[in-house]
């Protein structure tokens, strides 16, 4: 099928001309509160953010860990929204036309909002791709064609225990990049075992050409450095979600110098993917 | 919408009933689901899994459960001829068992060898726990931690049947969490486990399959009524939390144009107040847990709590199926107050010497509301699902009678 362009796939190209792979950051929307989450947002692709992707908070994160489901109610809490969300994307594109955004996040607000409004609002807010991560194949008439219409990247996701025999039902319809959850787990937990993440790496090159994004347990410049040896991307949320929450008072109101402690560890992190066997 | 030559045909290959069901689930527990799915299309088709399985309905559940004519109760409302179906006698006090025994029987045939399960009320995890102990598996229960206190027998009761009891502590620490943490634990342990879901909810397969271990008792239902009374009954009520005890009870009947079909959700302090668990009435279509239903939600789409005097009911979604026959109209869909539930509690143990769950309780507020106004020869059958000695200390409190709980 034909593949929507977005900035997902120029930035992918230039990475490729550069002749290294990117560094793909999550952080959720509107943790510990809106206007902070701007700015480490605003602050992300200097400090060495190659895609940036956007968690959407929902209320029953069930593939993620304690920091990301925690990151998650406090901003819902903060009175974080999708439409605000949106906004949020809006403020970033005033300054940055180049950098890749990703929605990550559970289908049901997306749903609520309405489908057909929902892509006509992110298209034009300037998002170019969508993880959700409880719509697998058997589901993509909800949403991953509608979205792929529409002129957006719909990422799958891709897992250990994903077959050889269904791979390329999964990738069928997949768009921009694929996303490989490293473990069988949750976000933030265990970390895999480098050689067998370049088995599976290998596996899902064999049936695309889409670049392979790594994520789930990378936490240190040291992982990113390895995952950029065998992947495109290396992908990094909960160790950034837990600087938010180490930075916290009892109020959830976050400490002077927050984000600059987030941005200071994607630019740790960053080096990682400069670092890498090229 | 145009008329359907059956109601009983559901679901799909691919789990959905109208729009409802489904599978939204991550893609590292979709080859799980797919497998459960492929191994449940086989047994289903396997006169040896049915033996087995009516074989422990006998002789470990103690099926049939007796279909009861209250007599009492009958004559006190003075209309409608109320029977209630004893799922209340039970092996482990409630409908749960059925299942439990029908999917661990599943899980064995798939060779898993760790089971776990999610609870509210805690019937559920009894009952997983209980199966677990009679096949020497080990098994988890997941509970919100709000649950673990106010359900204190019922966590020592699993305790005692070797089971272990996890706190969920994560979102709200409710049913809906204790789900999440199930699914989190499933997807982390991916090779040896089993989900024994509670109720008839989830991704597809689990929302049929519940459904038809639970159709024993509106089976049992149909030849007994026969027997009774020499034809079918004119209306079936049963309470909702998830419905999987109402989905039992109607489903065998939902092609009997005649039956009328009432489901009774827990309406916990009204509707209008927003603290209550009646989905259909009060909900709208979202997608949570697997699969799109009918869902107390936001306008922002995040799941809100529930609240109901009955842990059992505090659920904040509905099975698929349900939401589809609400939306056919083949079935109608009621709720009834914390209030309510408690003065038919009581009705009900003084007038038949029965002490119902709360769950059953508001079912049996709603007959009392109709049964009035029908004639003599309406014949009424409500699913009596659970018994009530796990509430008595609940209901102490709001009658405000001092019983020690220690």
């Amino acid at each position: 099928m034909s593949q929507p362009e977005t900035r997902i796939g120029r930035r992918f190209q230039a990475l490729r001309e550069e002749g290294r792979s990117g560094l793909v950051t999550f952080l959720t929307a509107g943790d510990p509160d809106p206007d902070t989450a701007l700015e480490i947002f605003k602050g992300l692709p200097a400090a060495g953010a190659d895609l940036i992707e956007v968690g959407v908070p929902f209320s029953d994160p069930m593939a993620d860990g304690p920091a990301i489901q925690a990151s998650s109610l406090r901003a819902l809490k903060a009175g974080m929204t999708l439409s605000k969300t949106l906004d949020a994307v809006r403020a970033f594109r005033e300054e940055d036309d180049d950098t890749p955004i990703i929605f990550m996040g559970y289908y049901n607000p997306f749903y609520i909002y309405g489908v057909d409004k929902f892509l006509e609002d992110a298209k034009g807010a300037g998002v170019d791709g969508f993880i959700v991560v409880d719509l697998p194949p058997e589901e993509e008439g909800e949403f991953c064609l509608p979205t792929t219409a529409a002129g957006m990247n719909f990422i799958y996701l891709t897992a250990p225990t994903t077959t050889d025999e269904r791979l390329p039902r999964v990738l069928q319809n997949a768009s921009g990049f694929v996303y490989f959850v490293s473990i069988t787990g949750i976000t933030g937990t265990r970390s895999a075992n480098t050689d067998a993440v370049a088995g599976h790496v290998a596996r899902i090159r064999n049936v695309t050409d889409l670049p392979v994004a790594v994520g789930f347990g990378i936490k240190t410049p040291e992982q990113v450095a390895e995952i950029a040896g065998i992947a495109d991307a290396a992908v990094v949320g909960s160790a950034l979600v837990n600087i938010i929450a180490e930075n916290l008072d009892a109020n959830d109101k976050p400490a002077a110098g927050t984000a600059d402690k987030v941005l200071s560890l994607v630019s740790e992190l960053a080096k990682g993917v400069r670092s890498a066997g090229t | 919408m145009n008329k359907l030559n059956t109601y009983r045909a559901g679901v799909d290959d691919d789990g959905h009933f109208g729009i409802y069901g489904g599978r939204y689930v991550a893609e590292t527990l979709m080859p799980l689901i797919l497998a459960v799915d492929k191994a449940w299309n086989e047994a289903k088709d396997d006169d040896d899994f049915w033996a087995e399985f009516n074989h422990y309905m006998k002789h470990y559940v103690g099926r049939p459960s007796p279909l009861y004519l209250a007599t009492r109760l009958t004559e006190h409302l003075g209309g409608a001829k109320i029977y209630f179906k004893r799922d209340e006698l039970n092996h482990t006090g409630a409908h749960k068992i059925n299942n439990t025994i029908g999917q661990i029987l599943l899980a064995r045939r798939m060779g898993k060898r760790r089971i776990i399960a999610e609870t509210g009320a805690g019937q559920h995890g009894v009952a997983a726990a209980t199966v677990c102990a009679l096949f020497g598996l080990p098994c988890i229960v997941y509970m919100g931690e709000t649950d673990v206190e106010r359900q204190a027998p019922n966590v020592f009761r699993m305790k005692l049947l070797g089971a272990e009891v996890r706190p969920v502590t994560s979102g709200t620490g409710t049913l809906k969490d204790a789900m999440n943490e199930a699914l989190r634990d499933w997807v982390s342990n991916v090779e040896d486990t089993f989900y024994i879901i509670g109720t008839a909810a989830g991704p597809h397969p689990y929302p049929s399959m519940v459904r038809d271990f639970q159709c024993i008792i509106g089976n049992e239902v149909r030849n007994q009524i026969q027997e009774a009374e020499g034809r079918l009954p004119d209306s079936l009520v049963a309470c909702l939390g998830g419905g999987s005890n109402a989905i039992g009870l109607f489903h065998p009947f939902l092609d009997d144009e005649d039956v009328r079909i009432i489901g009774v959700e827990a309406a916990g302090h009204g509707v209008e107040t927003g603290q209550h668990c009646a989905s259909l009435t009060g909900g709208r279509p979202g997608v949570l847990h697997g699969n799109r239903t009918y869902l107390l939600q936001t306008e922002d789409g995040q799941i809100l709590d529930g609240h109901s005097i009955s842990a059992g009911l505090d659920y904040p979604g509905i099975g698929p199926e349900h939401s589809w026959l609400r939306d056919t109209g083949r079935a109608e869909y009621v709720s009834v107050t914390d209030e309510e539930a408690l003065e038919a509690f009581q009705l009900c143990t003084r007038m038949e010497g029965i002490i119902p769950a709360l769950e059953p309780s508001h079912a049996l507020a709603h007959v009392a509301k109709i049964a009035p106004d029908l004639s003599n020869d309406h014949i009424m059958v409500m699913n009596m699902c659970g018994r009530g000695d796990k509430d008595i200390f609940t209901v102490a409190r709001h009658l405000g009678v001092g019983v020690n709980e220690e």
